[in-house]
């Protein structure tokens, strides 16, 4: 199907030929906002969890499968990557909760002033950051 | 669909320099260029300006430059004041109209860009032509079947007027529309935040009468329901409106409705 926008990028010169006109430039120079970033790395942290919950998964399966299979699974989780990887997991769950707790705020039809938008964007970085060395010090030092 | 890269024809080049000879005070603006009549890619123009010889705003510069530099310069405007819209670019990365811009916001070199993601005519002038056709869609006019009293104007309260405030000002600069990455990735079928604003500013309207059509025409996975919250366009709007809650409003009535 062709983008209805397609005619706009026909132009035409001085004497009447037609041109091609150029696009202007967008994510190239657009200054980061920190409205749209976190939009953004809600976004991503999305994906990251489709992809981390088939690691919990396959940990779960081999759990179920026997004492051999959650061993050699452990052993990988237990290295420094795979902890790396699973703190990047936990990480990604809190901002997603978190940020998705605000996005059922504004859909709810509250925060959208823009000092609250700010303050909004702040505390779920910090409530991120709080929940995620919480979850570790609980599964690390008391657990 | 998001292509984040720009197309071949639209990857800007390196331009020339203009010095400003003897100027104790003088400041760089760089300025995207693009010329139909070359065939060549945009590319960006760097131009000094002796600051003490200059109006406080980016306008002034601009028109400074068009007068004494370069009269090829091509860029919109008209009443300098802020209540036209027409020189609406992106100054310093963000999208704001260059008359309402103070030069003293910006520290270091000022880059000067089209509006965002829209097909530019020359230099700082992009086509708006989409964008208006969407405006024009959601029929921004006062609908009812009931005729007006005869011994004047249709009434409203002080509340019912009072809800279209931070609505009737929008000037229809479009700032807010082309600072919204899901309008660069969906305009061809999501109105953006402008339109959206304007089509709230008529659903409020306690004297009009086709309330529900206009939500019906709402009724889409694209037109409406494209806005994720970003908030680029409240965070950008030169006059200081919100078209993000307005468009929150949209669908929260969408969902009242469903009852």
């Amino acid at each position: 199907m062709t983008d209805v926008r397609e005619a706009q990028f026909v132009g035409r010169t001085t004497d009447g030929r037609t041109v091609r006109r150029p696009l202007s430039p967008h994510l190239q120079i657009y200054k980061p906002q920190i409205t749209s970033a976190l939009s953004i790395f809600h976004r991503v942290t999305g994906c990251a969890l489709s992809a981390g919950t088939l690691l919990l998964v396959w940990w779960l399966v081999a759990a179920a499968t026997s004492d051999h299979a959650f061993a050699s699974v452990s052993a990988v989780v237990h290295t420094w990557v795979g902890h790396l990887v699973l703190f990047g997991w936990t990480a990604a769950l809190w901002y997603h909760f978190c940020a998705g707790i605000r996005h059922l705020v504004w859909d709810a039809g509250y925060g959208f002033e823009l000092p609250q938008v700010h303050a909004s964007g702040r505390l779920v970085l910090i409530a991120t950051a709080v929940l995620t060395v919480l979850t570790w010090f609980v599964g690390l030092v008391i657990v | 669909m998001a292509e984040f890269t720009l197309p071949k024809n639209s990857k800007v080049q390196k331009g020339k320099t203009f010095p400003a000879t003897g100027a104790a005070n003088a400041k760089t603006f760089s300025i995207y260029r693009w010329d139909p009549d070359t065939g060549e890619n945009p590319r960006m123009d760097h131009f000094e300006i002796d600051l003490d010889k200059c109006g406080p705003m980016v306008l002034d510069a601009l028109v400074k430059i068009k007068n004494e530099v370069d009269t090829t310069l091509t860029f919109r405007r008209s009443c300098r004041e802020g209540i036209c819209g027409s020189c609406a670019m992106n100054i310093d990365g963000t999208n704001t109209l260059a008359c309402l811009k103070p030069i003293a916001d910006v520290k270091g070199d000022i880059r000067i860009n089209p509006l965002p993601h829209m097909p530019v005519v020359k230099d700082l002038v992009p086509d708006l032509s989409h964008a208006y056709a969407q405006y024009r869609s959601i029929e921004p006019w006062l609908q009812s079947d009931t005729p007006a009293p005869p011994d004047g104007e249709r009434r409203q309260s002080k509340e019912e007027r009072a809800k279209m405030d931070g609505m009737w000002e929008c000037i229809l600069c479009f700032c807010c529309t082309t600072s919204c990455p899901s309008y660069w990735w969906n305009s061809d079928r999501y109105l953006g935040p402008a339109t959206l604003l304007a089509a709230y500013r008529w659903i409020a309207d306690s004297r009009d009468e086709r309330t529900g059509e206009r939500l019906d025409a709402l009724q889409d996975p694209f037109k409406l329901y494209r806005c994720h919250t970003i908030m680029n366009c409240t965070q950008t709007c030169p006059k200081g409106l919100n078209p993000a809650k307005a468009i929150g409003e949209i669908k929260t009535l969408m969902l009242e409705r469903q009852g």
